[in-house]
């Protein structure tokens, strides 16, 4: 399959293999080794997914800029 | 100032010196005209090193010097170039020491919304003529961004409206790179931060974002003008980073939306284009998650079905065997009654056929082939007299047509012909006989005079010495014997006593 690794795989390539996964063992015909194995990559790409979505955090920073215009950090943002 | 102090005897009229005037007009004007708005072309701009902008402002009729002092150009909505139509807003003021008036400019506008669209197309052609626009260098924006660099003012609706919708959809981290969005400052600004967030290295202090927005809220062209600058809209193709343009409203479009990857009406539609929709993809992952369990489910359940069928469809053991049981049964059953049923019939048909075995018909059918039998003899010896009269008649025929007279003739032809053959054969033979000898005497004629022999005729000799012919005289002093062959004989000489040759001529004829 993919040579990337499932854990290392942004959300968008996840979530684009799993749609493959599922639409392989959807159409029926792979070998019912095959679509164990499908399965489990299947759950891998899954958990991977929602880890991503699990990452859903906001956090605003404001870059405060130094006398020459160049960033020396970040402040809260009073928005 | 009192100018009524000292009246001079010999005029009712004030006097001045330079300087009094000078500061006397430098008030009138500057009483009268401390706020003008002056409509005109932009001569001569020339920027001092100090940093101060004169420039020049006519019509066709006169000019007026203007200045903008270093603190000023910076804030100037325009920058005033040659040849442009404009409206300068400032005051006038004096410069005593050169006799002059001047208009000290603190805001240039193009002259009519007409002037600056005009400049703006102007600037878009060549911007896009150098490919700055062109959609091959559009990058995609990525689907899901982990940090989001916005470039816009720290205050106000914008900020508010994109961290709203982006909270709604997806948090994300966001960095806030504050800019002026307006003003003089708005373009360095703007362009200083996108550079500044395409510096950033992965894994620095301040984590570099993997889209950037550009935002403000709607205003007036010369508001937006900032965007239309041209170090913004290169400072935007320029950027690694995908950007999302998002500079007023719907129908506010600025030079930086060309250049942008991707061009928001609102500064909440470039939330929307930033980050999907996390409920719908959690909702969309857990549709998949259900998708894959039935497919799995499905796949196993129509083997197993499958399974089933088969092994319904494959008989019993004990079905397969009923049949042929109940068969075997059924003839064992028979078995015992046929065998008796079929003795009973033996048997009746054996007393049956032993009843009619007697004696008196066996006599009677013996009777009956003894008459048979002489009958047949009977008519055997007629038959055979009959067969043999018809091959005597057969033969008499036969020996009718056979007669001898024809057959001598055939004889007496046949030998006829021999006698003639041989006849002609031996007449033959003769002739042919004759005409050989013929050839051969005159072929032995022939050889009689191309021999040696007739040499021998005209007076030549053979000489031969101990039997061989001798050509030369050593060859005959050598010789111990020497024979000398003429025509009618040979004569030997030394040696032996000479043989008297006995040779006749080698050959006569045949005849």
């Amino acid at each position: 399959m993919t040579a990337k690794p499932v854990d290392q795989m942004t959300f968008e390539e996840a979530i684009k293999e799993l749609e493959t996964v599922v639409g392989q063992l959807e159409r029926g015909d792979v070998a019912l080794d095959d679509s164990i194995s499908l399965y489990e990559r299947g759950a891998a790409l899954k958990a991977r997914c929602e880890q991503k979505l699990k990452e859903a955090e906001e956090k605003v920073a404001r870059i405060t800029l130094g006398a020459d215009g160049q960033p020396t950090g970040t402040a809260p943002l009073d928005a | 100032m009192d100018l009524f102090e000292e009246p001079q005897p010999d005029s009712n009229s004030p006097e001045f010196s330079v300087s009094e005037i000078s500061g006397a007009i430098k008030r009138a004007i500057e009483g009268e005209f401390g706020h003008v708005r002056v409509r005109g072309e932009v001569g001569r701009v020339v920027l001092s090193r100090l940093g101060h902008l004169y420039f020049d402002l006519k019509d066709d009729r006169n000019v007026l010097a203007s200045v903008s002092w270093k603190g000023q150009v910076d804030r100037l909505t325009h920058r005033p170039e040659e040849g442009m139509e404009v409206v300068a807003t400032g005051r006038l003021t004096t410069f005593g020491p050169q006799s002059k008036y001047q208009l000290n400019v603190e805001d240039v506008v193009p002259a009519g919304a007409g002037a600056l669209m005009a400049m703006l197309e102007k600037r878009k052609a060549a911007l896009a003529a150098e490919g700055l626009f062109d959609p091959a260098r559009k990058r995609p924006l990525p689907y899901l961004p982990e940090v989001i660099g916005v470039i816009t003012s720290p205050t106000g609706a914008v900020i508010r409206d994109i961290l709203h919708r982006l909270r709604d959809r997806f948090p994300r981290k966001v960095l806030v790179w504050p800019v002026a969005v307006q003003g003089a400052a708005c373009a360095a600004d703007v362009v200083r931060a996108i550079e500044g967030f395409n510096a950033l290295r992965p894994g620095g202090a301040l984590p570099r974002p993997d889209l950037l927005i550009v935002a403000r809220g709607g205003g007036s062209i010369e508001d937006l003008w900032g965007f239309n600058e041209e170090a913004v809209v290169r400072a935007a193709a320029a950027s690694q980073i995908p950007l999302i343009s998002a500079v007023g409203h719907e129908t506010d479009t600025t030079l930086i939306d060309h250049a942008a990857d991707m061009r928001a009406p609102t500064p909440t539609a470039a939330a929307e284009l930033a980050v999907p929709v996390r409920a719908d993809l959690v909702a969309h992952v857990d549709k998949l998650q259900a998708r894959l369990s039935r497919s799995v489910a499905l796949a196993l359940g129509t083997r197993d079905q499958r399974l089933r069928d088969v092994s319904r469809a494959m008989p019993r053991r004990d079905a397969l065997l009923e049949t042929p049981r109940q068969r075997l049964d059924n003839w064992a059953e028979r078995l015992p009654s046929a065998l008796r049923a079929a003795t009973g019939q033996k048997r009746l048909r054996l007393l049956e056929a032993a009843g009619s075995l007697r004696p008196g018909l066996l006599r009677r059918m013996t009777r009956t082939d003894l008459d048979r039998v002489a009958a047949l003899a009977g008519r055997m010896d007629l038959g055979l007299k009959r067969v043999l009269r018809d091959r005597q008649q057969e033969l008499g025929a036969a020996a009718r047509l056979l007669r001898p007279a024809r057959l001598a003739d055939a004889i007496g032809r046949g030998a006829e012909r021999q006698a003639n053959l041989l006849r002609r054969l031996s007449e033959r033979a003769r002739r042919q006989q004759a005409e050989r000898a013929d050839r051969l005497a005159a072929l032995d004629r022939m050889r009689l005079s191309l021999g040696y022999m007739a040499t021998l005729e005209r007076g030549y000799a053979v000489v031969r010495g101990d039997g061989a012919v001798v050509t030369t005289t050593a060859g005959a002093r050598g010789a111990t014997e020497i024979e000398i062959q003429f025509a009618d004989g040979r004569l030997t000489l030394g040696g032996k006593p000479a043989r008297k040759s006995k040779d006749a001529p080698d050959q006569g004829s045949l005849f």
